[in-house]
């Protein structure tokens, strides 16, 4: 088991503990995170899982892809340290990961 | 006074209704019914990953079961509504329980086309692909080398098809309209998606209909066609098309027409019911809809949420869709109906393209193809009115995003 805090975009914190199996993306909706939407169930195809990883972070995540990175070009609130949480797959390295929820109004 | 609120449908759109009335804070007991004996889960991937056997079928829940009773959702499964009593608000469900509710909301999706049993429809080795019930049935027999016939070129013909190959199958695939994607898609995105599925092995039968199923001993074994030619079939499927699930309704007199009609903030004729998601029918753009996707079963359902608490935030649709098929990833931003007009433009990558719909010069789709900057794109223009000029869209040097992001900027000033 891991675990991972979300931060959503009003400050409140949840930490999860969590399997390690699947992705981020699952694991924030599980928790009910506020703006883990993924309407297309993680397959990189709506860009509605945006999180922020902390650069401390980011740096030991496998780099970005193309298409990942295509899906969040027009994202509101896009960063540099923007993610699709469907596309981080849960390791045992990601223990204490914290993201933070981007601030849409939806 | 009651203030229960039932839920007949336990599919994408009556979670979401649950879901995000819980998220607005709203905690009136909530009874959702479902008839198959599973708590709510995705259906898109049954006809991709699922039916592969690339997912585990838990891996689809929205929630594990525990989540439901901790939000006070009471899941009533395998025990479907039977009748809506209007004037004493009650539901009848198929045990005999009756059950009381304040608002009622059916989401209760659609349920595939059947071929009729005068020309085979029912005979053993005929599937459909609809819920985990039809997808573990078809699983059993997909085994490689076996010959599968499959009835229509619509996107779950397709997907079955691309899965069917994958597992080594052998797919013969029959579509009645002059062209694959015919109700869906304009003829440029159907010649990209026939050229991958060909390239794949799919022995592909246009303009070509089902005559009638051949059988031995109630099993399929063939097809004759309708241009009298006669195929073998291990087994069939069936994609159809769907009709939506307006019995309930029907039965207890509010108003159906293709489906469930429902206002703007998702209300039947009955102020006390509502519907959302494949079942429901309601005015868009001037035209009478029916959307099956999982965008309109989820943002019907959250404006109904909202109707529900007291708000009022009528639906306004930015419809999206997508479908996999091979190494093929197709992203629809929009709803094409009416269009007039095609451009179809060459992505940055490889194999990437996009086709542009307009009604009127008016911009109101995209389809893309393994171009996620094009889909994103289109997406944004078509929620903001942004109408992109033909030499912006014909320029392929142009990187579309840039162009977005300036485009955006200069509607917000």
């Amino acid at each position: 088991m891991i675990e991972i805090t979300f931060i959503e975009a009003g400050g409140q914190e949840i930490t999860v503990t969590a399997p390690v199996s699947g992705n981020l993306m699952h694991i924030g909706q599980r928790a009910d995170v506020a703006g883990m939407l993924g309407e297309c169930g993680g397959t990189c195809g709506c860009g509605t899982c945006h999180v922020y990883v902390e650069q401390a972070w980011l740096d030991r995540l496998p780099p970005i892809a193309d298409d990942e990175a295509d899906m969040l070009s027009l994202s509101d609130g896009l960063r540099s340290e923007s993610r699709l949480a469907c596309q981080i797959k849960i390791s045992s390295e990601l223990h204490g990961l914290r993201v933070q929820m981007p601030d849409l109004a939806r | 006074m009651e203030n229960r609120l039932v839920i007949v449908g336990a599919g994408q759109s009556g979670f979401a209704v649950a879901a995000k009335l819980r998220a607005l804070g709203d905690q009136r007991p909530i009874t959702m019914i479902g008839d198959e004996g599973l708590p709510p889960y995705q259906r898109p991937p049954l006809s991709k990953t699922y039916l592969t056997g690339a997912v585990e079928f838990g891996s689809l829940l929205f929630r594990p079961e525990d989540w439901f009773r901790e939000k006070g959702i009471d899941l009533r499964l395998s025990n479907p509504v039977e009748e809506i009593d209007r004037q004493t608000k009650h539901v009848v469900m198929r045990k005999g329980d009756k059950l009381a509710f304040g608002d009622l909301v059916l989401t209760t999706g659609a349920s595939p086309r059947r071929l009729p049993s005068a020309i085979g429809g029912d005979l053993d080795g005929v599937y459909v692909v609809r819920d985990k019930r039809d997808c573990d049935l078809l699983r059993r027999v997909m085994h490689p080398g076996r010959r599968v016939l499959i009835v229509g070129g619509g996107y779950i013909g397709l997907e079955a098809a691309a899965v069917a190959r994958s597992l080594g199958l052998k797919v013969l695939l029959l579509e009645l309209g002059t062209r694959i994607l015919q109700r869906v898609a304009a003829s440029d995105t159907s010649d990209i998606v026939r050229a991958v599925h060909l390239a794949n092995g799919v022995e592909l039968r246009e303009d070509t209909g089902l005559r009638m199923l051949i059988s031995d001993k109630g099993r399929v074994v063939g097809a004759e066609l309708s241009d009298g030619s006669r195929v073998t079939a291990d087994f069939v499927i069936v994609g159809i098309g769907v009709v939506p699930n307006d019995q309930l309704a029907r039965a207890s007199g509010l108003a159906v027409g293709n489906g469930i009609s429902v206002d703007e903030y998702g209300r039947t004729s009955d102020p006390s019911i509502f519907a959302a998601g494949d079942c429901a029918e309601f005015s868009y753009r001037g035209m009478s809809v029916r959307l099956e996707s999982v965008q309109n079963a989820v943002d019907q359902a959250e404006t109904v949420a909202t109707s529900i608490t007291g708000g009022r935030a009528p639906y306004q649709p930015q419809p999206w869709f997508w479908s996999d098929q091979f190494d093929l990833k197709l992203q629809i931003a929009g709803y094409n109906a009416g269009y007039d007009r095609t451009l179809v433009r060459n992505g940055q990558r490889p194999g990437a393209k996009s086709v542009w719909y307009f009604q009127q010069e008016q911009f109101i789709a995209v389809d893309a193809i393994n171009d996620p900057k094009a889909f994103v794109s289109g997406k944004r223009m078509l929620a903001l009115g942004i109408n992109p000029p033909e030499e912006i869209l014909e320029n392929e040097a142009l990187d579309l995003v840039e162009y977005t992001r300036s485009a955006t900027a200069s509607s917000a000033a």
